[in-house]
């Protein structure tokens, strides 16, 4: 019996947000690559919510365009509508988000991949990993084909032996009820990898017709909208939108939901995955909530060539007649018809604490994962680790030293790093409270931080290399030139200030000086400072914050220079904890299991103390300096 | 951390006429510059050769704290190798806890247990051969610090700075959750509270600092624990020591619940008395964690006193009690002389052994007290019992988290007065309750993510 064989640089499992920005990361940077899918008309597929973006996953996806990943540019061809929200807070938390259509967005995605050179879609289950001694040789697909590859990356999404939940009905698919991959998992379990079963859910999907809209609140797009991508010009985003619709939970729903409480399969205890605090169901809320009257709950496009719409903030695995009596309860959707019931998924995942920050398995060469795989949720987080993935799938075929992004870089680095340190016993999700140099890291400044690395790795071009080094250069002339320009006290600049709100000035200040002002901003200023140059938004908007907010600037970049001593202290790979004196127990059990790359990310370990640190760099430098005299 | 200025008492504070503050990193000069005033006038610490000594005098402010001798050593001939200032402090252990504090308001931070010989260690000033015996010191001296800086806090202060902290995680948590999701939580008119909910905390917090010199923080001095089964009387003598009504007394068995702490000062000795639940085999679940605590801290005292309800008879529990004091320094008071005598110094004799001190008192009739004062002023000048003196350098550690809370919380305050977003504040809270944490032994971790998806329902 004669069976395919064929022989790849890189092979990338799974085409959702993670498989497409990894095998496109691949097959850009020169990797003969093929992208497995169970299916190809789900490519991109958005199975939950109908947007991109959001507090702090706004930035992640400003993040991966900055470093050369698609979803940015995607997002940005295919968005109904689009909001910056937290616009009245610090520039820090600022975030975008944007209404998909969804089918839109799927095949403006698919149309990429197949157009990229190097990449091959194929519509396959991978059933099993071929390992060697430690080191990923090939994959063998369910139809007994085999791919030999230098790399691999794992990008299953929600997929391996997945399950969909409501009521008493339980199916044995994937999400949107696409095939399930259930093979894997028993290849990977063979290998020594440890698995978790991680749950998510998503609400009903209602026909627009049987809404009335008449009964809830409006809720509108941006008037100037701000495109995701660095290199979409904006006024080519600004057009039409569609609006979103808010209403209400109340008493009657959650009577509703309690008295059927036994009838969910979530306290039957037919679903045993773990599921996420931060995205509960609607019967979670209730019973933790209860004594809230009245949940949020927003309608949803889910997109211009459908009349489906998507109820956000009433997810549920209630059984099917529960359902509609609850979405009918609330008001505007008396007559509401179901078109996708809600449910719940279960589905098998990793515990990430197995990856090295660059993603690849600490136990197996040449294997990388990324996405929902990694216990991980959302359609963001998942790009942002599939490009990571992808790049350093490519650069260790090439080489190269694996990009590792750290806390104090980018989001992305946040993300990865407390997936691969910390325990995450439930689906994570990125939030701007887990960044804790988030004043450093915001979604206006994301290509002055990473693009150049996404040049130096070869994702970026030149001509936008050379933009940015030129935005960089204005930016730089025009806050010198601010803080020497004093613009003296003469009658006419008192009177100025007057009619901003601003007190007058006894002595002469800077331009730099009166930005700082809570009143004023660098674009007021433009009356009393004839000397102004010509600059776009993007360098202006640059000159105000990093002007205005200096002082916590800098506060907090004193504290990333402090972190990353400890993170530029490697720990050797071949470090036996055995050796190691006076470590104690749970410090030295943690360190043998989860090996950290560096003293930073031990620090970083539940149960590492402070004086184990101490020990450990004490242990380093003694290694160190015996290593010196031999 | 690595490269900044670090300050400790670096001799035992309790023995000796002389006690030396050590200042060790790149700003030790410009530290003892800024309270050193050198007898002959203008001569800075800064502008001398290595290995001098001079004399002077410390200064906080324009008062005068202590008359003493300052030695430099630059680097890197120094113990750590970095630049070195010792003080000689010869005023007492008060004067010396001045200078150190008037040291850590000047820009040193007080060092972590074997911070210095593990910079010597780094700097490559101790070989390679001692390496182990470096790890042995910063981690005994951990393990130490970590279980004193905590038992040596007041159990009151504890609960105080937990109090805080959760206050403050409330804040940040209601902040943090609005952040990541504007649309379900709002924050129209909350700089307004959070503004008052801030001064008071820093109230709060200020007066705690203020007190730290008054040893309302810290457990100072010789730690006393009373013990003894129910109702002999430990209450009654706490209350008769300290000559007020402190202590809950009643005759119910088992009403002091809690363990009860209080500062006495007794001819210059200070005792902080302990006075715990009685110890008997019990069913009782809240009696039980009383009894654990008696025993917990019997371990911890430098002296125990042992009372005895000498109207009844000594029964099985006494031997359990026995247990716990055979390898500690006790007095046993025989309690309730007014009463008629069942239990005699001989009988007591026959558990406690020749060596310990047993003495006759009635707490109620206030009798036998003053011999009791006399025998721990003669145990404590004999030697026989001696305090930790490591409560001084924790003093000055706890002083100067308080004080990075107190000013993280006023940079909070200075936010919210420039009109600065919300997310701004968040920032100085988070250092603020970091800094809180370090008092208690406790860090950050997840309490945050924590707090926001216990209290706010969050997402779709």
């Amino acid at each position: 019996m004669s069976k395919i064989e064929e022989f790849v640089d890189v092979v990338v499992v799974g085409a959702g947000h993670a498989g497409c920005e990894a095998a496109l990361a691949c097959a850009r940077l020169g990797m003969k690559t093929v992208m497995f899918t169970v299916s190809v008309d789900s490519i991109a597929l958005m199975p939950c919510n109908p947007n991109i973006g959001g507090s702090s996953k706004g930035h992640l996806v400003r993040e991966v365009d900055a470093l050369g990943g698609e979803m940015g540019k995607n997002i940005d061809k295919t968005f109904i509508q689009s909001k910056m929200l937290n616009k009245s807070k610090g520039p820090a938390v600022h975030s975008l988000r944007a209404q998909a259509d969804k089918s839109d967005y799927s095949r403006s995605m698919r149309l990429v991949l197949e157009r990229t050179e190097n990449l091959q879609i194929k519509q396959m289950e991978v059933a099993e990993l071929i390992i060697e001694d430690k080191i990923l040789k090939a994959v063998r697909t369910i139809s007994g084909a085999v791919y030999h590859c230098k790399a691999a990356i794992l990008c299953t999404g929600t997929y391996l032996k997945a399950r969909c939940i409501y009521g008493d009905v339980s199916m044995y698919t994937g999400p949107n009820g696409l095939q399930a991959a259930n093979h894997l998992t028993d290849s990977l379990v063979e290998n020594g990898v440890k698995m978790y079963r991680f749950k998510t859910g998503t609400p009903a999907r209602i026909a627009k017709k049987s809404i009335d809209f008449s009964k809830m609140e409006e809720q509108k797009g941006d008037e100037t909208i701000v495109p995701f991508s660095f290199t979409t010009d904006p006024a080519s985003v600004q057009k039409e939108q569609v609006s979103c619709w808010l209403t209400y939970t109340n008493e009657k729903t959650h009577e509703i939901i309690r008295e059927n409480l036994d009838r969910s399969p979530l306290f039957s205890g037919m679903i045993e995955g773990t599921g996420p605090r931060y995205c509960p169901s609607i019967e979670d809320k209730v019973v933790r909530f209860s004594d809230k009257s009245r949940h949020q709950v927003f309608i949803e496009p889910e997109g211009i060539h459908t009349d489906e719409m998507y109820i956000d903030g009433m997810s549920s695995s209630l059984p099917e007649d529960v359902q509609i009596r609850m979405y009918r309860s609330v008001p505007g959707l008396e007559n509401a018809q179901i078109v996708r019931n809600a449910y719940a998924i279960e589905y098998d995942c990793i515990d990430a604490r197995q990856l090295k920050p660059s993603l690849e398995f600490k136990e197996i060469s040449g294997l990388f994962s990324a996405g929902q795989f990694n216990g991980s949720s959302g359609y963001e987080e998942a790009a942002a680790q599939g490009l990571i993935a992808g790049i350093n799938a490519a650069g260790k075929i090439k080489g190269r030293a694996p990009l590792i992004l750290d806390r104090s870089e980018a989001y992305i680095g946040v993300l990865i790093d407390d997936l691969v340190t910390k325990e995450n016993l439930e689906p994570y999700r990125m939030m701007t409270s887990r960044a804790e140099y988030r004043l450093l890291l915001r979604q206006d400044n994301a290509d002055l931080r990473l693009t150049k690395k996404g040049y130096e790795i070869g994702l970026i071009d030149d001509y936008r290399y050379q933009k940015l080094l030129r935005k960089e250069k204005e930016i730089e002339q025009e806050i010198a030139r601010v803080k020497k320009t004093y613009i003296g006290t003469r009658e006419e600049i008192q009177r100025f200030l007057e009619a901003h709100g601003s007190i007058g000035l006894k002595s002469s200040a800077t331009l730099a000086e009166l930005i700082r002002r809570p009143e004023l901003t660098y674009n007021d200023l433009a009356g009393i400072d004839p000397q102004r140059p010509a600059l776009s938004k993007e360098v202006t908007d640059q000159v105000n914050i990093l002007i205005k907010y200096d002082g916590y600037l800098e506060r907090q970049m004193k504290q990333v220079e402090q972190f990353r001593k400890l993170e530029r202290k490697n720990i050797p790979e071949e470090i036996d904890y055995d050796e190691v004196p006076s470590l104690r127990i749970e410090a030295r059990q943690k360190l043998k299991q989860y090996r950290p790359s560096s003293i930073g990310q031990a620090s970083r370990i539940a149960g590492v103390s402070p004086a184990d640190i101490s020990v450990l760099l004490v242990y380093l430098e003694k290694e160190r300096q015996r290593k010196k005299h031999e | 951390m690595e490269n900044d200025t670090i300050a400790a008492i670096s001799t035992a504070v309790a023995d000796s006429g002389i006690s030396i503050i050590r200042i060790s990193g790149e700003q030790a000069t410009f530290v003892i510059d800024r309270i050193y005033r050198p007898r002959d006038g203008k001569k800075k610490i800064s502008g001398q050769p290595s290995h001098t000594i001079h004399y002077g005098f410390i200064q906080d402010g324009d008062e005068v704290i202590d008359e003493v001798l300052v030695s430099l050593m630059r680097a890197p001939r120094s113990y750590t190798a970095e630049d070195v200032v010792e003080i000689h402090c010869h005023g007492g252990i008060y004067a010396t806890r001045r200078v150190l504090d008037a040291v850590i308001k000047n820009g040193a931070r007080p060092a972590e247990p074997g911070e210095f010989t593990k910079r010597a260690f780094l700097n490559g000033r101790i070989d390679l051969s001692r390496a182990e015996a470096v790890i042995d010191i910063i981690n005994a001296k951990n393990e130490f610090a970590l279980k004193s800086s905590v038992n040596q806090l007041k159990g009151a202060v504890h609960e105080k700075i937990k109090m805080l902290r959760e206050t403050i995680l409330g804040q940040l948590a209601f902040i943090e959750a609005s952040l990541d999701d504007p649309e379900h939580i709002s924050l129209d008119g909350y700089s307004d509270s959070l503004k008052k909910e801030t001064e008071q905390l820093t109230d709060q917090i200020r007066r705690m600092i203020d007190s730290a010199d008054d040893g309302r923080i810290l457990k100072e001095g010789i730690q006393t624990v009373i013990l003894g089964k129910p109702n002999v009387g430990k209450s009654s003598l706490l209350n008769a020591l300290l000559r007020e009504e402190r202590a809950i007394v009643t005759e119910i068995a088992g009403t002091t619940r809690d363990v009860l702490e209080e500062t006495l000062s007794m001819n210059g000795i200070m005792l902080n008395l302990i006075d715990t639940a009685g110890i008997r085999n019990t069913e009782d679940i809240v009696e039980k964690i009383g009894v654990e605590k008696a025993k917990e801290k019997a371990e911890q005292a430098d002296l125990v006193i042992y009372v005895v309800d000498s109207s009844t008879e000594l029964d099985e529990n006494d031997r359990e009690i026995m247990r716990v004091l055979s390898s500690k320094k006790v007095i046993v008071l025989l309690n309730k002389s007014d009463l008629s005598q069942v239990t005699t110094n001989e009988m007591v004799r026959e558990f406690i052994g020749d060596s310990s001190p047993v003495l006759t008192v009635s707490a109620k009739e206030n009798t036998g007290l003053d011999a009791l004062e006399k025998q721990i002023r003669e145990m404590f000048y004999s030697g026989e019992i001696s305090f930790n003196d490591e409560v001084y350098i924790t003093n000055a550690r706890q002083k100067a988290a308080l004080t990075e809370a107190k000013n993280s919380l006023e940079k909070v305050l200075a936010s919210i007065e420039n009109h600065m977003p919300e997310d701004f504040y968040s920032i100085d809270l988070m250092d603020a309750y970091a800094s809180l944490g370090r008092i208690i032994g406790e860090s950050v971790g997840e309490d945050l993510i924590n707090e926001i998806f216990a209290n706010f329902c969050m997402g779709k």
